[in-house]
């Protein structure tokens, strides 16, 4: 039987950090994910795994803090939420563009600029899209429980040294703040320094006679061989495509109208289905899991069976132009959403698939 | 007897005075001729290979002129973003706390827009080796002005000269840090002249023997010469640099620590 606890989302991400034998957390507190950093403090990690955790000066400093451990092969961490995770983007683009595993958390709040503390999904196109500057992606994955937020950091880090990419967990406030049940996974051992060795021979971990000296970088001034990289990396991209989308569908079998949406939004659409159906409506939900790479493929299988998608998201509407990519405007797509903290409501919800197809 | 002594009886093991330094790479240097950096990178590199610490260090190019101190030093290297030197360097240190780790950075990276990250290493005494090299102006954009340009100064983006009034005051970085009680030695030295050379190898090499005491940031500023940005030739900037640079920022350890 394995342990259950009652956790906070941002608790549930530091002690699957610890669980999963993170090397390294660099944070710096802000609203609504200031449990990450606190829960690690309080719980000593280096004591129980060896596991180093820092209060960095900045986000900046903090993400920089993981792209060094991250190239000398440690599993490293940050988390932040959006106006934080802005700071970072020079660090993730440095990352991306020398290839290194690591993993980032957005707790997403409300913008533009600081915005509010309450929930939202505003930072979809920061998100997916690459976020720095340059032709780069994260893999993101996007939690929509407690349990996920749990299960996600180890997967997170799996699919990082897969591809040795940097990987997003998109969470909002919603999730970072609300507790759940969480089952609780056994203690994966930190890697030994022999360990890393083997498995990332490119890390900085000092040059031995038998190998050349390792290099940390995304510069390279011909701009052949650039291109040549860029190539590469477009290449990794589309075999992440391949094969690491990851969705989840919901009483899709027999839908004519189909919601789309992720997160905190997909436990909202979950209830506006049985409000649907009561009434006789017949509705159901894919749920991106991955929202980089995206569950296009699907989505165009189920655009031929249903007659219109409503996209849900606590923004203007962001993930609904990567959804009308998908289905190529065959079907009718709306958007619906709430915006600077306002998370809708089902029936709120249901009346606007109501009054967009019905 | 003298014409009969050839190459081959001269080139001997006990007649050696000077060799490259192993842990030069073979890449031929990138900086301008005479330029401080290239004898700062060998002095870095002799200190590691005197040591026999090759495989125990991790170095940080900073951006900057010497952004590509990964290609000639033979050893494994990180290049950071702009100012973030320390930040990289703090987090491998203390994911491993056996290996010695240094920064390489200019003083536009370090004194500009890596104020925080510097002044936060140094503060919380991270225990590393940071190598300064002040040349009083951002040399690989261009020769514009540096949080460290002289007042008057002439550089491409304060073409009358460094007003203060507008412009600001140049930082005196090595100062500032040696105030904080996490950096454990500080000094200031040179590359211009033999002994300068001898006396900044000295502080660099005790740089890096520090890290094995756990006692917080070793700092070494070396005051150089940019003779390109300062549109010099480089015997003249080095007369330039002891006339005006070493007055602003004079030679010499700022902090000692107390047993030595």
């Amino acid at each position: 039987m394995k342990e259950l606890r009652l956790m906070k989302g941002n608790e549930a991400i530091a002690e699957a950090a610890i669980r999963a034998g993170v090397d390294g957390y660099f944070g710096y507190p802000i609203t609504p994910q200031s449990e990450v950093l606190e829960y690690l403090m309080a719980e000593q990690p280096e004591k129980r795994t060896g596991m180093v955790v820092l209060q960095a000066e900045s986000e900046v400093a903090a993400i920089n803090m993981v792209y060094g451990g991250a190239g000398a092969g440690k599993k490293v961490m940050t988390s932040s939420s959006s106006p934080g995770i802005s700071l970072k983007q020079e660090g993730i683009t440095y990352i991306a563009g020398a290839e290194l595993p690591c993993l980032i958390v957005n707790v997403v709040r409300g913008g533009p600029g600081l915005g509010t503390i309450q929930p939202a999904q505003s930072d979809y196109f920061q998100s997916v899209k690459g976020g720095g500057h340059g032709d780069y992606r994260l893999i993101v994955l996007a939690p929509a429980s407690v349990q996920e937020m749990y299960d996600f950091v180890g997967l997170a880090f799996e699919l990082a040294f897969k591809y040795r990419n940097p990987a997003l967990i998109l969470s909002d406030g919603a999730i970072g703040q609300m507790m759940e049940k969480v089952e609780i996974s056994d203690q994966i051992p930190r890697w030994t320094n022999e360990e890393i060795k083997k498995m990332s021979p490119w890390a900085t971990t000092g040059k031995t006679p038998d190998r050349p000296h390792n290099i940390i970088t995304s510069l390279d001034l011909d701009p052949h061989k650039q291109e040549d990289f860029n190539h590469k990396l477009q290449a990794k991209y589309r075999e992440i495509e391949k094969n690491e989308v990851r969705f989840e569908e919901i009483q899709t079998e027999d839908a004519e109208y189909l919601f789309v949406a992720y997160g905190t939004s997909s436990r909202i659409c979950q209830k506006s289905i049985q409000m649907a159906r009561a009434k006789g409506i017949k509705v159901g939900l894919l749920r991106p899991i991955t929202l980089f790479p995206f569950p296009s493929a699907r989505l165009l299988e189920l655009s031929k069976q249903v007659k219109g998608i409503l996209t849900v998201e606590m923004s203007a509407g962001q993930m609904i132009e990567d959804v009308k990519l998908a289905v190529r405007c065959s079907i009718p797509v709306e958007h619906y959403g709430r915006m600077g903290g306002i998370i809708p409501s089902p029936a709120e919800v249901l009346t606007a698939l109501e009054q967009n197809f019905l | 007897m003298a014409e009969n002594i050839t190459n081959k009886d001269i080139v001997k093991e006990e007649n050696l005075v000077f060799k490259k330094t192993s842990l030069f790479t073979e890449k031929p240097l990138s900086y301008c001729p005479g330029c401080g950096h290239g004898t700062a990178h060998r002095l870095v590199l002799e200190t590691i290979e005197e040591m026999g610490i090759q495989s125990e260090t991790i170095g940080i190019a900073p951006v900057g002129c010497s952004v590509l101190a990964y290609e000639f030093m033979d050893i494994d290297m990180q290049q950071a973003a702009h100012g973030r030197a320390p930040a990289l360097a703090t987090a491998i240190k203390r994911l491993y706390p056996e290996k010695f780790v240094f920064t390489y950075q200019g003083d536009g990276d370090l004194a500009a827009i890596g104020t925080a990250e510097t002044i936060h290493a140094c503060n919380r005494g991270e225990n590393i080796v940071i190598i300064f090299v002040n040349n009083g102006i951002y040399g690989m954009t261009g020769g514009q002005m540096a949080p460290t340009t002289l007042p008057g100064m002439k550089s491409s983006t304060s073409p009358y000269g460094r007003e203060v009034i507008s412009m600001g005051n140049p930082l005196k970085m090595t100062e500032l840090v040696a105030q904080l009680p996490g950096t454990y030695y500080v000094t200031r030295q040179a590359v211009h002249t033999p002994g300068a050379v001898r006396k900044a190898k000295k502080a660099i090499k005790q740089a890096f023997e520090n890290q094995k005491l756990n006692k917080g940031v070793s700092f070494v500023e070396i005051v150089s010469n940019c003779n390109s940005g300062w549109k010099m030739e480089p015997v003249q900037a080095n007369e330039w640099m002891v006339e005006n640079m070493f007055p602003f920022y004079p030679l010499g350890d700022i902090k000692v620590p107390a047993e030595q």
